[in-house]
């Protein structure tokens, strides 16, 4: 609660979230503003016809209608909604696999802590956005394969982390004096330790949860992400691709194609990384002008 | 030092075995009539043939550490298979696509470094002011900008509105004298180096031209980590004592920043500036993409799209390797200029 007046009272963090109750709301609300076609599969984008060249913004499609004739409002709102549910799941899976392979290699240390370093190093050697297009290639056009793909090359931030917290608090006199009570290991790492090693953990998954959603978004736009007529951000902009330069004599002329979904994107991505920058100098003073990226 | 150099090298056949090994996982996902595109060397070998011989015959039915071996064993003599969006042998489209790539990167790395530091050095030495605010947020737009975001208004603006920075290697009647003309030879295949090899400027003017938008979307994208790292790092180093030290003898806070706080502080960001351009040029997919540069990013943009899974993992491999030996060399250099590392 204290951490919420703070974070309001910073302007950076009170935009932040601002647009983020923004855009939960929209995600919320997504089926009553954007009502779909197909009520089983919502986030199928509805076409209002076949030919390539986009139409502006008119009564019923208020953000005017893509390459392809699928309406950019629907995509803009139900991309939402699908930007929250992938950027949610990876960067909740990928924090629950790096925190429990942290917590075991530092807690343990010797060979196994070796071990789990060693493969946090080899899965580093990847590029993130690369690795998980090849994967995502391999995986097939579906959200899961996404996700699946996101969180295998994701992992490791959290795991490097977390093994260095727990590291410092295994020696902690509170720690030391649990173990030698006879507290089980276990409840010394998820009681002890856990709660003290998580803040540092929370403000990288807050600034994850942007680069996420771009890269995500990016393995739609260069096709390897969702079948086309998915409903989404990175899907919506490659739609816009071959109408950056509208006819000659107006160059203007297919302006929100790109500016819709490109707005939605990267504003989604800037409440996040400003909430994180705020939550670093509000939840850990310590961390103030430490790296966390 | 040499022992923790020793030690560093001794961990460099694990990690690059371990890439080996996580790429060869990815290719083990395929069904065997995918996996012979990786073996077949040329195209030609498939037709008239039935595939089931060759799987028998290349082993793809058999368990998979035998495959793994094979497999190692033809990445080690060079063979990655045929590319069928590049019509080619891998290692060929390799050569072919290399140079665009190292182009873009060397010439992106010039802003991203000098531009990152000097934004950073600013934005520490004159903390919690309006220059340090609005450094701050201009990185953290920058950061929260998808590259294909950038990369299409930067094209909008500049291109379909001002016609000034076209996508493209080169226009189009550059690229006919510079390919097909014989008068232009190529060296090196890194056009503005050969440009300049060749004395020949309006070559060389035609080919920044087409740099710039990409090198500007890149920086813009990029300087927010070297940013933080340098403010984060000169801030630690400007409390140091010895910069009381320096300033209490009466030092101009000018050779205080330059001389003393500076060299010290850019100790890390020099692991950083590494790192993010051996990242650059194993992850230049996107910008390759939108502005349609001939480089091995836009072929593995390709090769995703198309299945052409072995230019795809030929393409991982390398992107890998690459930012293992950075790794490795940036560690090395750390332990060299800091004594500090050798200690832990």
């Amino acid at each position: 609660m204290k951490t919420l007046i703070k974070l309001l009272k910073n302007p950076l963090g009170a935009t932040g979230i601002v647009l983020l109750v923004f855009f939960a709301v929209v995600a919320i609300i997504a089926p009553y503003i954007a009502p779909p076609r197909w009520p089983d599969e919502p986030f199928r984008m509805p076409r209002y016809g076949y030919w390539s060249e986009p139409r502006p913004p008119q009564p019923g499609h208020p953000f005017g209608l893509s390459s392809g004739q699928y309406d950019i409002f629907y995509g803009c709102v139900w991309g939402t909604r699908l930007a929250w549910i992938v950027s949610l799941l990876v960067v909740g899976l990928s924090a629950a696999i790096g925190i429990f392979l942290g917590m075991v290699g530092a807690f343990y240390g010797g060979l196994v802590d070796e071990v789990i370093m060693r493969i946090t190093d080899i899965f580093y050697a990847f590029p993130f956005l690369s690795a998980a297009m090849a994967l995502a290639a391999i995986l097939g056009h579906t959200v899961k394969s996404g996700v699946i793909a996101l969180v295998t090359f994701g992992w490791m931030s959290y795991a490097r982390l977390i093994r260095g917290e727990v590291l410092r608090l295994k020696e902690v006199d509170y720690v030391q004096a649990a173990r030698a009570v006879g507290v089980p290991t276990y409840r010394i790492l998820l009681r002890h330790i856990l709660p003290n090693a998580i803040w540092p953990v929370f403000v990288t998954a807050t600034m994850n949860m942007g680069s996420i959603v771009i890269t995500f978004a990016a393995l739609s736009f260069l096709g390897v992400g969702l079948p086309q007529d998915y409903a989404d951000w990175g899907q919506m902009i490659s739609f816009s691709r071959d109408w950056i330069i509208g006819l000659h004599g107006n160059p203007l002329q297919y302006w929100y194609t790109f500016t819709f979904p490109g707005a939605a994107i990267t504003l989604f991505c800037l409440a996040w990384n400003l909430l994180g920058d705020a939550l670093r100098d509000i939840l850990d003073p310590r961390l103030r002008g430490r790296i966390t990226v | 030092m040499i022992a923790y150099i020793v030690r560093r090298l001794l961990l460099l056949p694990i990690v690059l075995f371990g890439l080996l090994f996580i790429v060869f996982q990815m290719y083990n996902l395929l069904d065997p009539f995918q996996k012979l595109a990786v073996f077949v060397p040329d195209v030609s070998r498939l037709k008239n043939v039935d595939p089931h011989l060759l799987i028998k015959e290349y082993g793809l039915d058999k368990p998979w550490w035998y495959q793994f071996g094979r497999w190692l064993n033809n990445v080690i003599h060079g063979e990655f298979g045929w590319s069928k969006t590049a019509n080619r042998d891998v290692l060929d489209a390799f050569k072919r696509f290399l140079p665009q790539t190292v182009e873009l990167t060397l010439w992106a790395a010039i802003p991203i470094i000098l531009g990152g530091i000097w934004l950073g050095q600013l934005s520490a030495v004159k903390q919690n002011s309006a220059i340090d605010q609005f450094a701050r947020v201009f990185a953290v737009t920058g950061w929260s900008l998808p590259t294909f975001v950038a990369g299409i208004l930067g094209l909008f603006i500049f291109y379909g509105l001002l016609h000034w920075f076209p996508p493209g290697r080169l226009s189009t009647n550059v690229g006919l004298y510079v390919f097909t003309s014989g008068k232009f030879h190529l060296y090196t295949g890194i056009i503005t180096l050969d440009a300049i090899l060749n004395w020949n400027w309006w070559v060389f003017a035609d080919a920044l031209r087409h740099l710039i938008l990409p090198v500007v979307t890149l920086s813009y994208v990029s300087w927010a980590l070297l940013l933080r790292v340098t403010r984060s790092s000169m801030l630690e180093t400007l409390r140091q004592e010895y910069i009381m030290t320096a300033r209490a003898k009466g030092l101009p806070e000018r050779v205080v920043i330059k001389r003393h706080a500076r060299r010290n502080a850019l100790i890390p960001v020099a692991t950083i500036a590494g790192l993010t351009i051996a990242g650059l040029m194993g992850g230049l997919v996107i910008t390759e993409t939108i502005f349609d540069l001939p480089g091995i990013g836009r072929w593995a943009a390709n090769a995703a799209r198309q299945f052409d899974m072995p230019a795809l993992l030929a393409y991982l491999l390398f992107s890998g390797f690459l930012i293992v030996i950075a790794n490795l060399t940036v560690d090395i250099l750390y332990a060299v200029i800091d004594p500090r590392v050798r200690l832990e």
